[in-house]
């Protein structure tokens, strides 16, 4: 249409009508994505359909998998080759992962995997919506640890956040969750791509001591461990197994599981004013907050818009940044307000969150859907004046 | 606030999507208005009913699924039976005349019928084009979108080679469509 060039490197610049998924793709090559492992799934499958046609015009790699365990294996291999690289799936596909995630937490080891949600549990609803699986991006793998995870609600947001997970994770050298949904990944929209030089990039951490002094696992003070990639003539050790600075396994210390353990978690959690990110509207002055992310936040709108043309004082917090979750500003916020609704679809997961931050100090209602379709309005609404109205309740969140 | 909602319906295979896609664009990249496309997906676009919903605003789309469709467009008896309840009462209703046989009348919406596909396949010689040619004719009947952005957006969105076809069957679809509109009152 004019607005739209691919300049020599193959990269795309100008404004587009795109789905989120192709979206999600664009803004992977954009990051520096150069390896998609993958195994086709609706929603998530034109994510993998646009990397394997990308990948090759800009020097990058597409494989497809025999499964999702195969292709976050393949994934984690490849950014320890050096290379930015990614995963897209669904509800049973993001199961399948849930080991190998972890293994990725332990080793520290930069990726994204991107989760375009449908209708669950199980097979579910291939081509309908749902945000079911927040909890599992939280604790879907076993043991202690921290996560990143973002939740965009639009096209432009997925190509935008895709690029943040890239950065979030090569800067705290760990998998990011972009939990997106089939509303997201399936709408077409505008999206506008940037120049690339104005495309934030964050370079992963290099050692700066000759290799004799490297410690593959010791971190710099902000808990983070410069990375040496295999080949770039340090010696790394790459295991599962609990392990020291070294990378050698530890398995029967308990000094080095808790050293290794909360430094994991320390790297997030003491950095997660840089991590979180939130977008307010009138949350200041408001009686009723709705919480809500995703597409769910993008349809909290017009609600909101509904209450307060009906004289209520609501604003909208929309977490932008889902894991680690915004506890401080839920806590900030609860003795001011009267209380908090969530719509999400699901049956009740952050909400829980929420309710916790609360502290019973505000009352929380979930707005729940059990997948397939998006809120209406009016089922939001009519939340918010339960909060307002004098006969309302103390905290429930049970469906 | 303006916000408009349009649905375009057919069977699979017609082109449906392609010409929600293409208005879509048209008004999104040409027009620079806020717009929001969602494609019937799955078993539905390989035959059976195939729809796409539009959404066209000043502002921006907080809700991107119909809640009061003005304008249906319907090019299958099946999709029109399917679809008919849902258009706004003043709304508009386009259809294909030898595909669909309005049997649903409603005394509250406006129709307006091309041959469509009868026009694509013995004037231009390619019954695929039909959906173009339907294009045309919204273009003509409803304002939606610049006739301009429709010509662009079509023109970057379909394979090379058929960019004279294509213009031809965009061109069909206006022309007729005005002078229907000659003949008849102004929506």
């Amino acid at each position: 249409m004019g607005r739209r060039r691919v300049s020599n490197n193959g990269i795309l610049q100008g404004s587009f009508f795109m789905d989120g998924d192709t979206a999600c793709a664009e803004g992977a090559i954009c990051a520096g994505c150069r390896f998609f492992g993958g195994y086709p799934i609706t929603p998530a499958t034109e994510i993998a359909e646009r990397m394997a046609r990308r990948l090759p015009q800009v020097g990058g790699t597409y494989i497809q998998m025999e499964d999702e365990i195969a292709s976050i294996s393949a994934v984690l291999g490849a950014s320890w080759a050096g290379t930015r690289a990614m995963t897209a799936t669904s509800g049973p596909g993001f199961s399948l992962m849930m080991e190998n995630l972890g293994l990725g937490i332990i080793t520290e080891t930069p990726c994204v995997l991107v989760n375009v949600q449908r209708g669950g549990p199980s097979t579910g609803m291939p081509t309908l919506v749902g945000q079911g699986d927040m909890m599992q991006a939280r604790w879907g793998s076993h043991g202690p640890y921290e996560t990143i995870a973002l939740s965009p609600g639009s096209p432009q947001e997925l190509f935008d956040l895709t690029i943040r997970a890239f950065n979030l994770a090569e800067k705290y050298r760990t998998p990011v969750l972009v939990m997106t949904d089939e509303a997201v990944g399936h709408m077409t929209e505008r999206v506008v791509i940037p120049p690339l030089e104005e495309i934030e990039y964050y370079a992963r951490r290099k050692p700066q001591v000759p290799p004799n002094g490297y410690l593959p696992y010791r971190p710099d003070p902000d808990g983070v461990p410069p990375m040496a990639c295999a080949g770039e003539g340090y010696r790394i050790h790459v295991t599962g197994l609990t392990h020291n600075e070294k990378g050698y396994p530890d398995t029967v210390s308990v000094e080095t599981q808790q050293k290794l353990v909360e430094r994991l978690i320390r790297k997030i959690r003491a950095n997660q004013d840089d991590i979180i990110e939130l977008r307010e509207d009138q949350v200041e002055e408001a009686d009723v907050v709705v919480v809500a992310y995703g597409i769910s936040a993008r349809t909290a709108a017009r609600p909101v818009r509904m209450a307060r043309e009906m004289g209520l004082k609501v604003g909208l917090l929309k977490l932008v940044t889902v894991w680690p979750f915004a506890e401080e500003r839920i806590r900030e916020l609860a003795p001011k307000v009267e209380g908090f609704v969530v719509p999400e679809i699901n049956m009740g997961q952050i909400a829980q969150e929420v309710e916790r931050c609360a502290g019973g100090q505000a009352q929380t209602i979930l707005v729940p859907h059990a997948g397939g379709g998006l809120h209406h309005p009016n089922d939001v609404l009519e939340a918010i004046k339960r909060v307002t109205s004098p006969q309302s309740t103390s905290a429930e969140t049970s469906p | 606030m303006s916000r408009h909602e349009i649905r375009f319906s057919g069977f699979g295979g017609q082109g449906i999507i392609t010409a929600g896609y293409i208005l879509g664009k048209a008004a999104s990249l040409f027009d620079q208005r806020h717009v929001t496309l969602i494609k019937s997906y799955g078993p539905e676009s390989r035959g059976g009913a195939s729809s796409a919903q539009v959404i066209i605003s000043d502002e921006e789309i907080d809700y991107p699924r119909l809640t009061q469709p003005k304008l249906l467009v319907a090019m299958s008896q099946e999709a029109y039976a399917k679809y008919i309840g849902e258009l706004a009462s003043g709304g508009l209703l386009l259809i294909d005349e030898d595909l669909v046989e309005p049997c649903h009348p409603r005394d509250d919406i406006q129709v307006r019928a091309v041959p469509a596909t009868r026009i694509a396949e013995s004037e231009l010689g390619r019954k695929i084009v039909a959906n173009i040619v339907m294009l045309g004719f919204v273009a003509a009947n409803a304002d939606v979108a610049s006739v301009e952005g429709i010509r662009e957006a079509a023109l970057s969105s379909i394979p090379k080679g058929t960019e004279e076809l294509n213009s031809q069957a965009l061109a069909k679809g206006y022309e007729y469509g005005n002078q229907l509109q000659s003949t008849m009152h102004k929506v």
